[in-house]
């Protein structure tokens, strides 16, 4: 099977009319998976059970919209029974024996669970080059980057080997991706979705969020991942919507701020030229725009990786050798056993945020730095929501650039870490936010961000939505696949 | 010269819930090596922390018996280290605002009652527990990890060892009292670390803290902290410095040891832990649990004393723990004689305890079952030396006394009408005992009592057999 032209609409359509089973759907999406990944490397991990799980759907019979439909899984959502690695060597062999609840929910939902994608270590990076299991390909130029962290399901999704994948965002690691992979893609608001099961980097940013090619795809999906978790204390009772159902592309008088400070000086020209075509049309839709000014935001890298990194420094400590995943060999004693496991199984990055946050956290350190960045972000906090107390929606880009070649930026952390700016402050604000494709520039894709309120993702689809029954960027080939067909 | 001692403690009490702190494992005392775990037990990855309620109640219950303030708007923070037994390599802990502080115990040495302050009072959880096999390898145990603990850190206003180990006794009871824990040193329900430093007397510094620990006993506190009186002491006046040190106590030889020596603070890197919300202390659940604490030791004690004629000394054993108190509570309450109950509480029933090694809820007695023995006595259905028997079977098979002993005729032979001609019959036939009680011997006595409890197989009453065997004799 290929996803290029399909939808979770379509895909249920065949299955409910039995033009299809569940289990012949898998099969040609794992054979359709083989062809691709020589080119794309997506996976981690395939789950050699799923047509197993699918035969049990077929027998179970096709109920809801996901039922019998094979979605690809970020591989720091914890699987049971599956490997489950982060795309760290700390866990490169780790066997986990209980779900994430996000699984458990696609799992009841039906969905098959066809495999565990590529990310950068411990979901730290923007290009998946990170990864301990070596680089995924864009799909639009397999020389270059598919963005990250959540790269593998962003590829995995552009490239049709599935209708849409989970990812998780903690600083822009799905939109980023979805915008270099010409996709879309929604970092749900922080609480929306449960974290018991996912791996955390930095647990008051990190969300799961959904990734596909059109949007009523991921309106369908989050639905179902959605909702509170007694597991999970940070998870909100608020009740979950049917995005899919209620979908409207309508536009008159929703009201779209443009902070000045996403027009960063040194976005890509052909960027800003095709987020504005987009915003123009939001216009022609009815739709009012104002430029705002959100005079915090010049601070929100600094913010993000003091933050980041110290919850980062605290969530990573577990990975000791002790209890499960990479032990060290050869050594005499504890404090051995510490070091070296933690010294081999650790990529230079992750070392690298580790000694940030342990600095950051340090007694001398702590109040001019963890808690100065804590203060920050209580401003940004401020600031976004006045913005959205006269607007529904906050828009600019996604990235300043598009995607990159493969080891451009890799010996370059600080240039690595600018490509967070615009996607970071919906993060520290807590705020939903997603990508949507607004077009290509020099041939690769740009996506438009679109921000609002708390548990207002409902908005979010709509806007994305309108954009994409305007400009059906979904019907584009990525370039690079188009020689392989 | 002489020296000034500055006494400062640090208590951890486990807190007796079902479930862990930040997790539905059980906690149990003595199960095999993890059992009591789950994923969050074993810090898996993708775990994450829930709060337990109850945990946190018994924690504000234990602050209120203390007399401490109660945090309104609080939150957990995590403690950084890596040790085998710490799955997380961090603690959850409170350490920017803590559960309840500035609160106070009230301790009585040589006769004069003292203020001990109590600087703050936290929830944490509890480590696992590593332990060293002679094959080389080491094993961890978590079934402890995750086990409620409440921290009680008190001011620097002890000056003796008595004064700590007064401390201890009354905030072990005053605890216990609670029923928040066991407070058991033995079970390590309840641990002591000590800091004391000495300065000369007038001196406005206070000395270098030194850290004691292993400390397995409130006595081991008071002998440890004497000898570290007296070993700084003599170390400063030959001229030495006190180094900021943590020793230990060896039980065998009675003295301090070196463990280590502190470099400065330990940086833990505290923080907010991220995964679970603030959250707000409403005044109305404070007001509920304040209604809800049972009446402390003070209370009690005074109540027996004024209220129940109970001495002085005998209301202090009955309040040494919480459940003899309730136990003598209960059993006033079922109607007997308090100073009867407390009598066979005191007598007997600590005899049998102390004898079989158990404690008092081990055992099958019950306050109903020991009222009501007491009751037959009282009325004269059965003799004391019955009742032994009757105390026998309740206290080991939980036998109801009333109905057994009517079941097994042990009743009391009180009628005179039934006892006077037995009594008639038994003098007639010993007139030489009525000759020797008419020549003063009266061993006499003794003997035809004997006589009659013979034939009454024990049952008869003394009383009443006394009372006519001498108006018989008297008129004879």
């Amino acid at each position: 099977m290929n996803y290029l032209n399909e939808t979770i609409d379509s895909l249920h359509k065949k299955l409910a009319d039995k033009e299809i089973t569940s289990k012949e759907l898998t099969d040609q999406t794992l054979n359709d998976m083989k062809a691709k990944e020589k080119d794309i490397s997506a996976f981690i991990t395939v789950n050699d059970d799923a047509v197993k799980d699918a035969e049990k759907v077929d027998q179970a019979g096709i109920k809801g919209p996901l039922s019998g439909i094979p979605i690809a899984i970020k591989d720091n959502i914890v699987s049971n029974g599956i490997k489950t690695t982060a795309a760290s060597k700390i866990l490169y062999n780790f066997m986990p024996v209980y779900s994430a609840t996000v699984l458990e929910k696609l799992e009841a939902a039906g969905a098959i669970n066809i495999g565990k994608t590529n990310m950068d270590e411990f979901a730290m990076g923007s290009s998946t080059e990170t990864s301990f299991f070596g680089d995924t390909h864009n799909p639009w130029d397999f020389d270059k980057v598919p963005g990250g962290s959540s790269g593998g399901s962003a590829a995995a999704v552009a490239s049709g080997e599935v209708v849409a994948a989970l990812g998780t965002d903690t600083g822009g690691s799905i939109r980023q991706p979805a915008a270099f992979n010409g996709i879309f893609g929604i970092k749900p608001t922080y609480g929306r979705v449960s974290r018991w099961g996912v791996i955390a980097f930095a647990s008051s940013l990190d969300q799961v969020g959904v990734m596909s090619k059109r949007v009523e795809d991921s309106a369908t999906v989050l639905s179902t991942i959605s909702g509170h978790d007694e597991h999970d204390s940070t998870s909100s009772e608020k009740e979950v919507p049917d995005y899919r159902a209620n979908l409207n592309k309508d536009m008159t008088g929703v009201r779209i701020a443009v902070p000045k400070e996403f027009w960063h000086e040194g976005t890509n020209p052909e960027i800003i030229k095709q987020v504005n075509v987009a915003i123009d049309k939001y216009k022609e839709m009815g739709a009012t725009v104002d430029e705002v000014s959100l005079p915090a935001l010049k601070h929100a890298v600094e913010v993000y990786y003091v933050l980041a990194s110290s919850e980062a420094s605290s969530n990573l400590q577990r990975y000791d050798g002790v209890r499960y995943g990479f032990r060290a060999k050869d050594v005499k004693n504890i404090k051995d056993l510490f070091v070296n496991s933690r010294s081999e199984g650790f990529g230079d990055e992750i070392k690298r945020r580790i000694m940030l946050g342990t600095f950051a956290l340090s007694a001398g350190a702590y109040d001019a730095y963890f808690k100065k960045a804590a203060q920050v972000r209580t401003l940004f906090i401020e600031e976004m929501g006045k913005v959205l107390e006269d607007h529904d929606l906050i828009m600019g880009p996604s990235t300043t650039t598009t995607a990159f070649k493969i080891g451009d930026k890799i010996d370059d952390p600080l240039a690595m870490y600018m490509n967070d700016i615009l996607t970071i402050p919906a993060n520290l604000a807590g705020l939903p936010a997603a990508s949507v494709p607004a077009g290509l520039a020099d041939g690769m894709p740009v996506g438009l961000q679109i921000i609002a309120k708390p548990f207002n993702e409902q908005a979010i689809f709509n806007a994305a939505y309108a954009l994409q029954e305007e400009n059906k960027f979904y019907e584009q080939i990525p370039t690079a696949l188009k020689g392989e067909d | 010269m002489n020296f000034e001692t500055t006494i400062g403690l640090e208590v951890h009490v486990e807190l007796k819930t079902k479930s862990k702190m930040f997790s539905p494992s059980p906690v149990a005392y003595g199960a095999e090596s993890n059992i009591n775990t789950n994923v969050i037990d074993f810090g898996f990855p993708g775990t994450l922390p829930t709060v337990n309620k109850e945990g946190y109640r018994l924690g504000v219950m234990v602050a209120l018996a203390l007399n401490a303030q109660i945090e309104n708007h609080t939150h957990f923070d995590r403690k950084n280290y890596f040790y085998p037994d710490n799955p997380k390599a961090y603690q959850l802990t409170q350490s920017e605002k803590p559960l309840g502080h500035d609160g106070y115990i009230e301790i009585e040495v040589d006769g004069k009652k003292k203020k001990i302050g109590i600087a703050e009072l936290h929830v944490e959880e509890d480590a696992g527990k590593n332990t060293h096999g002679n094959n080389g390898y080491s094993y961890v145990d978590l079934n402890r990890q995750g086990t409620p603990l409440i921290e009680i850190v008190s001011k620097a206003d002890m000056h003796s060892p008595e004064e700590a180990y007064q401390y201890l006794e009354k905030l072990r009871q005053i605890v216990q009292f609670t029923g928040a824990s066991d407070v058991k040193m033995e079970e390590g329900s309840m641990r002591v670390d000590t800091n004391i430093s000495i300065t000369p007397v007038g001196s406005d510094t206070y000395g270098t803290k030194v850290e004691l620990k292993n400390l397995n006993s409130f006595n081991y506190v008071k002998l440890g902290l004497a000898y570290e009186e007296k070993r700084q002491a003599a170390v400063l006046k030959n001229g030495g410095k006190i180094e900021q040190e943590t020793r230990r106590f060896d039980e065998k030889t009675g003295e301090t040891a070196l463990m280590r020596v502190k470099s400065g603070a330990d940086d833990y890197r505290y923080f907010p832990e991220p995964d679970l919300p603030d959250f707000e202390i409403k005044p109305e659940w404070i007001e509920e649990i304040k209604s809800e604490l049972p009446e402390p030791a003070d209370k009690r004690r005074a109540r027996y004393i004024n209220e129940l004629g109970i001495p002085e000394y005998d209301a202090g054993v009955l309040t040494d723990t919480k459940e003899m108190s309730d136990f003598f509570d209960e059993a006033v309450n079922f109607g007997a004689n308090p100073k009867l109950i407390s009598n066979w509480l005191m007598g007997e029933v600590n005899a049998f305890l102390n004898e079989k090694k158990v404690g008092l809820l081990d055992t099958k007695l019950t306050p109903e079952h020991l009222s009501t023995m007491i009751k037959l006595i009282s009325d004269g259905t059965i003799s004391s030396k019955i009742a032994k028997k009757v105390f026998k079977e309740t206290i080991s098979n939980g036998t109801e006394p009333e109905g057994w002993v009517k079941e097994k005729g042990l009743v009391q032979e009180s009628d005179p009408a039934v006892l006077k001609p037995m009594i008639m019959e038994i003098l007639d036939n010993n007139q030489q005992s009525i000759d020797d009680f008419k020549n003063g011997k009266d061993r006499a006595v003794g003997f035809l009592v004997g006589q009659i409890m013979k034939q009454t197989h024990g049952q008869a009453n003394p009383k009443v057999v006394n009372k006519i065997l001498m108006a018989e004799l008297n008129s004879r």
